[in-house]
């Protein structure tokens, strides 16, 4: 017998491929035919291909085992898409495909030889192997990472549209077996809003490869499901369940994107995953040609493909009867049926590397055969109950799991519940559909009183329905986990019985810890087919009951979803400037600044440092947080938050303020001006928009709400403009005639509100964080781009150019003035900062006055400094370390540094510790490169313009 | 996802909210001892049970509430209290 035994049935009366429809596909170098409908599994096998794989760690061929989601041998590489589920996706015209795991070939795989060296590789060896000797670790690297499974990623592959959805159903039922469409159609037709979900590519569950009566059932199923006006949802799978039954989904099957997550709330949840076929643990059980029942079942009636020539069928329950009689039915050999329910076993299965050739029996009987049948049992895939809440407790007269925590609003029917005649399923699936409808109302109800303000909630709340449903039965099942031989238990990890029993005597025998050591169930497959045999081998090991191990914890995701799917497409709102399309149209570097896309620069930010410092500049400053403030208390407002005193602010001035979190932590900066008698427009910095905002709403809500203060966020109301330089006056006196922009008029922190080049109700104040003459306008934002446009015009003459963020940045380091964040960290208590000065501390109170005053007196607080280097010609890099002396203490960091365009060498700002901080302490800078630089402390935060002549004049 | 009931806008998911957490009254700070100042900043009951926590409804109607929530179970309970800053244990 060879694999040309495998092939293409007659046409089946329940097949779903498209005998009219040849598919073309390429694999492993050779050009195959395929029909459509075919997943590249039954394409690949109707093909003669029965060796798809190489396993993880010994590098055994394998075969399908499960044909379908969860085979762990399937793993391939389709273009440049790795680790697809080959039992799973379909196949299209001109794919490519090509086996994973294989070097240098399917067929003669040279690391095979690890069959030999098998004992580095037993249980636990990834803690064995990594620990000692340590300097041999670069070497096990090397070795490990050529075994490392998986396909190749294609880093130039291009990018593919991913797409995400949120909805609000009131059932969402997981499965579309017989139970799950009856639940949900029996939902719908009771009025709720359902979203039916099903993993396969098409409804039917296991019916689709049962009998014709089956198929039957499933049809008519779908179309009650399609007129009761359930959204279904095919090739999608429910990824987890969190929270009030917040659930993910993943559809695979959205004609435009690649993946889409829906992020669905529902009101009930309805779980009906059926049930995942076991496999059994013997000698040989991964040859290729030892399979399911399930598998063939699917094989041959939904895809018409033979799976063997000549068969022997293991069984303990109906499915593996019928298996046999699909195959007798085609005429497949089936060579001997052996049955565990009159005692009977399977010992082992020998063979070649391409295929089973003989099959040994508990009789000690050896039978020839190509394909050997195990149907063995089942595993209740409970995995979103176990995330709602639910620890499944084991059978023994069923062998197998079941739930066991009742959970209000997620119900669960079909086989995990339970085992019945398809009648039976379907009627339980229907009372789960009326019942989770009903319970959906409630909800509803309950959210609809919970939001009444906006739609008043009609009627009593609705009866919360009680279960009423009639339990499914239990259907006796031999335990069948490992034969009287030692096998495979974790395909997709290669991890035997033996290994399992070894890691149990080296200690690790508590279910958890045996999962971690061994890495069973932690593959691909994910215990979808090995956990029930893993926790029967530690029991049998630890000669306890199942039920006594217990199982381990199934956690989201239930599939993999791929990075690209939960990227997915972006909500979140982008924020430029009204000036935006002006910086598009003039050549800006744009930077991303967290919610802004701002200018970074127009080409040369030195350029734009020396034209403001020499002429007159401009610059795009919208994302500055501005706050307006109104009311007869906000007074008492400011005074809470910032450090300094604000009870006298005239009106027309502003004034510089510090704030602090209640641990003294400096929170943010800015300036205030008072406009008007109970106005004010505070600013923050853009940052801390909208968490100064919070900050501002809750000493307002919580600690003072006697305190008559309306705060109204103006950030995006305003564009705001900075002019800047020696020229600012003149330039910003051409656009504004109703306010006197004179020194004596106009002079240093002080606030006008005027008209800007026709504009009325502008804000301008005269602030400088550049350190120059400067003009900050607040213009109400439909109109920012006509004064922009306005300054460029009328400026020309004085040579007005626009400067971006970074040299904004420049200027300011050039200055000295330190950025919340960055000269400052989440630790930098206010007394760091060098204004003792503005910190208050005979106001009766403010945010952070207690620990200020405690810091004020220790001597432990870091100093922000300005920094010099010797040699004026480098730059240390930010968060460079600053050492103490020849030592590798560290005292200290460098927080900002650029070259100054202006002074012609290296400015930098610094945190350094108490012993460091007095004026011309010498540094010691440790460069990213190792290398050691002097550096001094110098005596003005300001490196440019210390007395601040330029800024006031 | 957690499901907050805001007593404005209605059950909301709780990432449009700010956690606010269980504060603490808040002492004199002219007169705390740093002891007293750093168990309002720090300290909290996390009871295994009911708790007494506050929200701010940052992406709805931008008032902070507390709430009783189990933290065993996420049951709340009682109605929604406006701008209180006492929590800790229910
Ligand atoms: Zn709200």
């Amino acid at each position: 017998m060879s694999a040309s035994e495998l092939g293409r049935l007659a046409a089946q009366s329940g097949e779903v491929i498209d005998r009219t429809s040849p598919i073309r596909f390429n694999w492993n170098g050779n050009s195959l035919t395929g029909f459509k409908g075919d997943t590249i599994a039954s394409a690949l096998m109707a093909n003669g291909e029965r060796i798809v794989s190489r396993s993880m760690k010994y590098h055994r061929p394998r075969g399908y085992m499960t044909a379908d989601f969860w085979d762990p041998n399937g793993f391939v590489q389709v273009g440049d898409d790795p680790n697809v589920r080959s039992g799973h996706r379909l196949i299209e015209d001109g794919m490519t495909i090509e086996p994973q795991n294989v070097w240098p070939s399917l067929d003669r795989d040279i690391k095979a030889a690890n069959g030999l060296v098998g004992r580095f590789l037993s249980a636990g060896f990834y803690y064995k192997t990594f620990i000692k000797p340590q300097k041999l670790w670069p070497a096990y690297e090397r070795v490990l990472s050529t075994f490392a499974p998986g396909g190749k990623v294609d880093l130039d592959t291009p990018h593919r549209y991913h797409d995400k959805r949120y909805t609000h159903p009131d059932v969402v039922v997981a499965g579309g077996g017989p139970a799950g469409m009856a639940a949900a159609a029996a939902a719908a037709e009771v009025g709720a809003n359902v979203l039916l979900v099903e993993h396969e590519h098409q409804l039917g569950g296991h019916l689709l490869w049962g009998s014709d009566a089956d198929r039957a059932v499933a049809a008519e199923l779908a179309n009650r499901v399609s007129a009761a006006g359930v959204e279904v949802l095919t090739n999608t799978t429910l990824t987890g369940r969190y929270e009030d039954n917040w659930v993910g989904i993943v559809q695979r099957s959205h004609p435009l994107a690649v993946e889409r997550l829906i992020k669905a709330r529902a009101k009930i949840l309805v779980v009906a995953p059926g049930l995942i076929e076991r496999p059994y643990v013997f000698a040989g059980n991964d040859k290729p040609g030892v399979m399911l029942s399930g598998a063939v079942r699917r094989l041959v009636n939904m895809y018409g493909v033979k799976p063997g020539a000549r068969a022997v069928v293991f069984t303990a329950n109906a499915e593996g009867d019928a298996a046999a009689a699909d195959l007798d039915r085609v005429g497949i050999d089936v060579a001997r049926v052996v049955d565990a329910r009159n005692g009977e076993n399977v010992v082992s299965a020998s063979g070649s590397s391409k295929s089973v050739k003989s099959v040994k029996l508990g009789d000690g009987s050896e039978v020839e055969a190509d394909l050997l049948v195990t149907a063995t049992g089942w595993t209740a895939p409970t995995s979103l109950l176990n995330m709602a809440g639910d620890r499944p407790v084991y059978d023994e007269g069923s062998a197998r799991f079941y739930p066991s925590v009742t959970v209000d609003n997620v119900l669960s029917t079909g086989g995990i519940s339970g085992d019945g005649s398809v009648d039976e399923l379907v009627a339980h699936g229907e009372a789960t559909g009326q019942l989770a409808a009903g319970r959906a109302s409630v909800v509803k109800h309950r959210v609809q009183a919970l939001t009444a303000r906006s739609v008043p909630v009609a009627g009593p709340e609705p009866e919360w329905t009680a279960d009423f449903r009639p339990e499914l039965g239990r259907d006796d099942h031999p335990e069948l986990f490992r034969s009287t031989t030692h096998g495979i238990v974790d395909f997709s990890e290669d991890v035997g019985s033996k290994d399992l029993v070894a890691a149990a005597k080296e200690g690790y025998d508590s279910v958890e810890l045996l999962k971690r050591y061994t890495t069973a169930t932690m593959g691909p497959a994910q215990g979808k087919l090995e956990t029930v045999n893993t926790v029967a081998v530690l029991a049998e090991a630890r000669g306890e009951t199942i039920e006594q191990v217990g199982t381990t914890v199934w956690r989201p995701p239930y599939v993999p979803i791929t990075l690209g799917g939960l990227a997915g497409r972006n909500f979140e709102p982008v924020r430029v400037s009204s000036i935006q399309p002006w910086h598009e149209a003039n050549g800006v570097t744009p930077i991303i600044a967290g919610a802004w896309i701002r200018p970074e620069h127009y080409g040369n930010p030195a350029d734009e440092v020396n034209n403001t410092r020499t002429n007159v500049g401009i610059t795009d400053v919208t994302p500055l947080g501005k706050l307006d403030l109104q009311g007869p208390d906000v007074p008492k407002l400011l005074s809470q938050l910032y450090t300094n005193k604000w009870m006298k602010l005239p009106i027309g001035s502003v004034r510089y303020g510090l704030m602090c979190a209640e641990d003294g932590v400096v929170l943010d900066d800015g300036v205030t001006g008072r406009l008007g008698e109970e106005h004010y427009l505070m600013t923050t910095t853009s940052s801390g928009a909208a968490s100064i905002w919070e900050w501002a709403e809750n000493w307002l809500q919580t600690e003072h709400p006697e305190w008559q203060v309306h705060v109204t966020p103006v950030t995006t109301g305003y564009t705001s403009i900075n002019v800047a330089g020696p020229k600012s006056r003149e330039l910003v006196g051409r656009l504004v005639d109703d306010v006197d922009l004179s020194a004596e008029a106009f002079d240093y922190m002080r606030v006008r509100t005027g008209t800007v080049a026709g504009v009325e109700n502008c804000i301008m104040w005269r602030i400088g964080f550049t350190g120059e003459l400067s003009f900050e306008l607040h213009v109400p934002s439909g109109y920012g781009l006509h004064v922009w446009e306005t300054l460029m015009a009328e400026g020309a003459d004085l040579g007005v150019k626009p400067f971006g963020l970074e040299a904004q940045r420049i200027m300011r380091l050039e200055k000295g003035h330190f950025i919340v964040g960055q000269d400052t960290d989440g630790l930098t208590q206010a007394p760091a900062v060098g204004m003792n000065a503005l910190i208050k501390l005979d106001k009766e109170d403010f945010a952070g006055k207690a620990e200020l005053a405690w810091a004020m007196e220790s001597d432990q607080v870091p100093h922000v400094v300005a920094i010099q280097t010797v040699d004026p010609t480098i730059v240390p890099g930010e968060a460079c370390q600053i050492l103490k002396g020849t030592t590798n203490e560290i005292v200290g960091r460098i927080t900002s540094s650029r070259m100054s365009p202006t002074l012609n060498r290296s400015v930098c700002l610094g945190q350094v510790d108490t012993a460091h901080a007095e004026a011309g302490t010498e540094l010691t800078v440790l460069l990213r490169n190792g290398q050691r630089i002097k550096a001094n402390v110098m005596s003005h935060h300001a490196h440019f313009d210390p007395e601040g002549e330029r800024l006031r004049g | 996802m957690l499901l907050v009931p805001c007593p404005n806008c209605g059950p909301r998911n709780s990432s449009d909210l700010h956690y606010v957490g269980e504060a603490q009254a808040r002492p004199n700070p002219s007169e705390a001892t740093p002891t007293e100042w750093r168990e309002y900043l720090y300290m909290e009951d996390n009871p295994a049970g009911w708790l007494r926590e506050n929200w701010y409804c940052r992406s709805g109607c931008r008032q902070f509430f507390t709430l009783e929530r189990h933290t065993g179970s996420n049951e709340f309970r009682n109605p929604p209290m406006p701008g209180n800053k006492v929590g800790g244990k229910a």
